[in-house]
């Protein structure tokens, strides 16, 4: 029944276009038109040009104004400060050279159009104009490079030290696992040949012949203390995947066969994140969406939706297959003594193989 | 004159043999059919890939709602209606696939490159008819092997356009990565032979084939676009040929190259020693180059239109030929940029970022030299100057946040997010299309001797545009809100709950889109048989092929090649009562030639 509608609202559309062109065809009979634009054209597609413009601001505006509310809240890790400020600045650069050259385009395209008899400017060159549009954008680039360069050094430069976490991530079709060093604070060497050790119980593949292995922890919910350098190894034991965790500006592609690596300090708690003003409004917005969802499902005899709480997520941002649309973990960012606490009550590799 | 022999001799000749209807219409030599061919082949696709995206898009406004197209179009992949993920992430796929190489690349710089470098140099036809015809046929090979792949028992390849390994090279990973697999690589293999074949073409004719006269300042544009456009894709199709090559033989005889430490379907596999990264480097070595195989064809075709309409000669031209010819070079040591995350070296990262930036230069250079032609000029608002000034808006607001994506540092965060989809769809993928447009609108009456309606192709114009613009400025929202491309449905996050009205306001103004391209679908068949018939040079411009007759016939003009005197942008001339000066007048008495 729905395709036919479809299909005959189609064929209905086709038979008023036939038409339509039918019409102009036999109004303009007369005056035989040649199909190339005359002065009303140019007149009336002028006007649009200027009225066009006024639609690409407006839409702008208007995005930011209802929208600008699912934007992603304040950074919660340290670098997360540099990352957005660099945002902001190209921003801001990127906002005025669009605002500025699309309004010659579309002003130029608006005041000059076209009218029989009217002469154009025979105006083919202009070094010095030239000369000043290459250096501006060279000053303004050369800027943008070298700040961007200086944060990129930044965020990437890794150093172990007593203080820092290491946490290798470890990925597989459709799920996120993390592993933690242990009392020893290394971990143990791994590889896919092992995985199928212990029974399938080696989920991310210890190497039992080495000793640092076996204090390691294995878990399916992350867990950071805030304010300590979290070092993460990557690794993934089928496709690539890639560990995207946006609230801290962070992501890394998770490559088989290598190990990668990405750090980070969290600087916000969950808790502090979900007392975030703009977070506490999100949160509410999404609750009232989830709120009439639910109506609507148990009008049809289904289940409600929980009501939304906020979390950091770990999100699969590297095409995994089919369910790659639902590879996530949860992380949680605590105090250093709900940390403590919360590691001491999993269970090492050791335990576990038990 | 030539090394290539006879079929340039300056006095007319060649078109009295008898011409059958398969040696006309089907296996013709004369690169004007070709052009069509090129060109109708290259829509046929289009309207796949475009109603791919119209399906995605349904799901993605209304996620795993049942739709009765899907039933009728998807059968087994959309059981009860709803979606398949499998199939969401094919149709991803093949719609890229299909948009960038064979509607963007072929389909635009096949038919333009064909119908323009003859007529716009002066030449009979192109240097080797035979390759061109092979060259086309070969195009039409892997578009029908592209369209059998859709209907293999598994599925069409649906690892993404890039197709990135392991999960293209393993069958375990997907179902898409078994036969329909397949099929895409020997596709692409023979579409990149195609490719090469036609570059080489377009080279050989461009250096060897121009009439007396016209030395390389006084090309038009597009010719310098298409010139470039050629050397680009000969130096880096090729590579992506090789990824292919081997690819193949890890998916079907056990080597290791890009595959190593997989488990997987609970299963160690023998691969050792290989590195998907590799295949990174490989695959966006062409990667990245593409972006302006498909965007400078486009940007000639621009530069063309804007001139002639705004009876303006185009500002710099000099500079906008550096232009060209800097981008061409930077796009080919900037493939790195997609790759910040990937896992290589961070120092890598900082030297992509620089020379990815460097890039933002030329095109800014581009960019304002259009703005600057359409001051103080005559705009005759014609639908292919519509199109034309569209691009120019739409590379600059998608060119802008390339000023992000290009930035290591930035990148970490918006990477495959919504926000590149957004960015490339403005930059490339709309801008190269109302490349397409502009040029269909123009050489129309050069192509088929008719006129299109003006009437439809402005409401054309203006459906798009407007639709463009509401499809892919909501996405940039979308992605620094967080959410992941290639994702089928974002309701596993609650997070994202707030962003279903972006994906039915997203999914309407693309639909929308669509049923408007049905207009310009109308507008170029019916006009093709019905349209006013076309005069030789109905937009009164400068290049040779408007000298040419508009009756098509083998050897483009009759009696001799016209010479070319000057450049091809003399409009509005001081002391001249027409506005247009075409190429072969020459010139007059005290008459300077510009210096540029």
């Amino acid at each position: 029944m729905n395709v036919l509608l479809i299909f005959s609202v189609l064929v209905l559309l086709a038979i008023a276009l036939w038409q339509i062109t039918k019409i102009f065809e036999l109004s303009q009979e007369k005056k035989v038109s040649t199909q190339v634009a005359n002065n009303k054209d140019n007149n009336l597609n002028g006007k649009l040009m200027l009225a066009f413009l006024i639609f690409i601001y407006a839409l702008t505006l208007y995005s930011f104004w209802a929208y600008g509310d699912v934007l992603l809240p304040e950074a919660a890790s340290e670098h997360g400060g540099d990352y957005d400020q660099l945002m902001w600045i190209s921003f801001a650069l990127i906002f005025f050279v669009q605002t500025v050259t699309q309004a010659l385009l579309y002003y130029f395209s608006y005041k000059y159009r076209g009218e029989k008899g009217k002469k154009a400017l025979f105006y083919a060159d202009n070094d010095v104009l030239e000369m000043i549009w290459t250096i501006i954008p060279v000053i303004t680039l050369a800027g943008l490079i070298l700040y961007g360069l200086y944060t990129w050094t930044d965020i990437m430069t890794v150093e172990e030290n007593d203080e820092t976490l290491v946490v290798e991530l470890y990925a597989q079709q459709f799920n996120w696992k993390a592993r933690y060093a242990g009392e020893d604070g290394v971990l143990g060497d791994a590889n896919v040949r092992f995985l199928q050790d212990f029974e399938g119980k080696n989920l991310v593949g210890i190497d039992a012949t080495d000793p640092n292995g076996f204090d390691d922890v294995v878990v399916q919910e992350l867990h950071l203390p805030v304010g300590r350098e979290v070092i993460f190894k990557m690794r993934s034991q089928d496709v690539l995947h890639s560990a995207y965790m946006p609230h801290f500006r962070a992501q890394m592609n998770c490559v088989p066969g290598m190990i990668t690596e990405f750090a980070f300090t969290p600087k916000t708690t969950t808790e502090g994140m979900r007392q975030n003003p703009d977070m506490i409004t999100k949160v509410k917005k999404i609750n009232k969406i989830r709120f009439e969802k639910s109506k609507e499902l148990l009008a049809d005899g289904d289940v409600a939706l929980d009501p939304y709480e906020f979390d950091y997520l770990l999100l699969c941002n590297k095409i995994c297959g089919a369910s790659h649309y639902n590879m996530q973990m949860k992380i949680v960012v605590e105090s250093e003594k709900d940390y403590e606490k919360w590691i001491t009550e999993q269970q090492t590799f050791a335990e576990f193989i038990q | 004159m030539s090394i290539l022999g006879a079929q340039v001799n300056e006095e007319d000749q060649g078109h009295h043999h008898k011409e059958t209807f398969v040696t006309k219409y089907i296996f013709s030599q004369d690169h004007k059919m070709i052009s069509k061919q090129y060109l109708i082949t290259g829509l046929f696709m289009g309207i796949i890939g475009i109603a791919m995206s119209l399906l995605f898009r349904l799901q993605l406004a209304w996620p795993e709602q049942p739709f009765g197209i899907f039933e009728v179009l998807l059968g087994k992949w959309a059981p009860d209606g709803v979606m398949d993920p499998n199939v969401y992430l094919a149709l991803v796929t093949i719609h890229g696939t299909i948009m960038v190489f064979f509607v963007l690349t072929a389909g635009l710089s096949g038919t333009f490159s064909n119908l323009l470098i003859p007529l716009q140099i002066g030449a009979r036809d192109m240097a080797s008819g035979l390759l061109n015809m092979i060259s086309y046929w070969m195009f039409f090979l892997s578009s029908v092997i592209m369209v059998i792949s859709l209907f293999v028992e598994a599925g069409p390849a649906a690892a993404g356009w890039t197709i990135y390994p392991p999960l293209s090279a393993l069958p375990q990973a997907q179902p898409g990565s078994g036969t329909g697999m397949t099929l895409w690589l020997v596709s692409m293999a023979i579409f990149i032979a195609s490719s090469l074949l036609g570059s080489l073409n377009y080279i050989v004719t461009v250096i060897n084939l121009r009439t007396k006269g016209m030395s390389m300042t006084r090309l038009p544009l597009t010719i310098w676009a298409f010139f470039v456009t050629a050397i680009i894709g000969v130096v880096s199709f090729p590579v992506l040929l090789s990824a292919a090559l081997l690819l193949i033989m890890d998916r079907s005889f056990g080597t290791s190259f890009f595959l190593s430490d997989i488990f997987i379907q609970g299963e160690v596999l023998h691969y050792q020693g290989g590195s998907p990264v590799l295949y990174e480097h490989l695959f966006w070595f062409l990667g990245h180059p593409e972006v302006y195989i498909v965007l400078l064809p486009a940007l000639g075709i621009t530069s063309e239109i804007i001139a002639t309409n705004a009876r303006k000669p185009i500002f710099g031209y000099r500079a906008m030929v550096a232009s060209i010819l800097a981008i061409a070079f930077l796009s080919t040591i900037v493939w790195g940029h997609h790759m910040f995350i990937s896992g290589m070296n961070p120092f890598l990262g900082s030297v992509f970022t620089f020379t990815t930036l460097l890039i933002a230069i030329p095109s800014a250079v581009k960019a304002f030299n259009y703005i600057t032609t359409l001051w103080k000029g005559n705009l005759q608002l014609n639908p292919a100057m519509l199109f034309s000034i569209g691009l120019v808006s739409t590379f600059i607001t998608g060119g802008l946040t390339g000023i992000i994506l290009g930035d290591s540092t930035l990148d970490i965060n918006v990477h495959d997010t919504y926000f590149v989809v957004a960015h490339f769809h403005l930059v490339m993928g709309i801008s190269a299309l109302y490349g397409l447009f502009a040029g269909v609108y123009h050489w129309f009456p050069k192509m088929f001797g008719r006129m299109m309606n003006k009437n439809l192709g402005y409401f054309h114009f203006w459906v798009t545009a407007v639709c463009a613009y509401g499809v892919f400025f909501p996405m940039h929202f979308i992605g620094m809100a967080g959410l992941p491309r290639r994702y089928y449905t974002n309701t596993a996050f609650p997070y994202f709950d707030d962003l279903v009205d972006f994906n039915v306001l997203i999914t309407v103004f693309a639909l929308v889109a669509g049923a408007a391209q049905l207009v310009f679908l109308y507008n170029f068949i019916h006009s093709m048989f019905y349209g006013k018939e076309a005069e030789m040079n109905p937009w009164k411009s400068n290049t040779l092929e408007w000298t040419a007759p508009v009756e098509h016939m083998h050897g483009n003009w009759p009696g001799k090649i016209p010479y070319v005197h000057r450049w091809p942008y003399d409009y509005s001339k001081p002391g001249f009562e027409e506005d247009f000066i075409p190429q072969h007048i020459p010139l007059e008495k005290g008459e300077e030639e510009l210096q540029h």
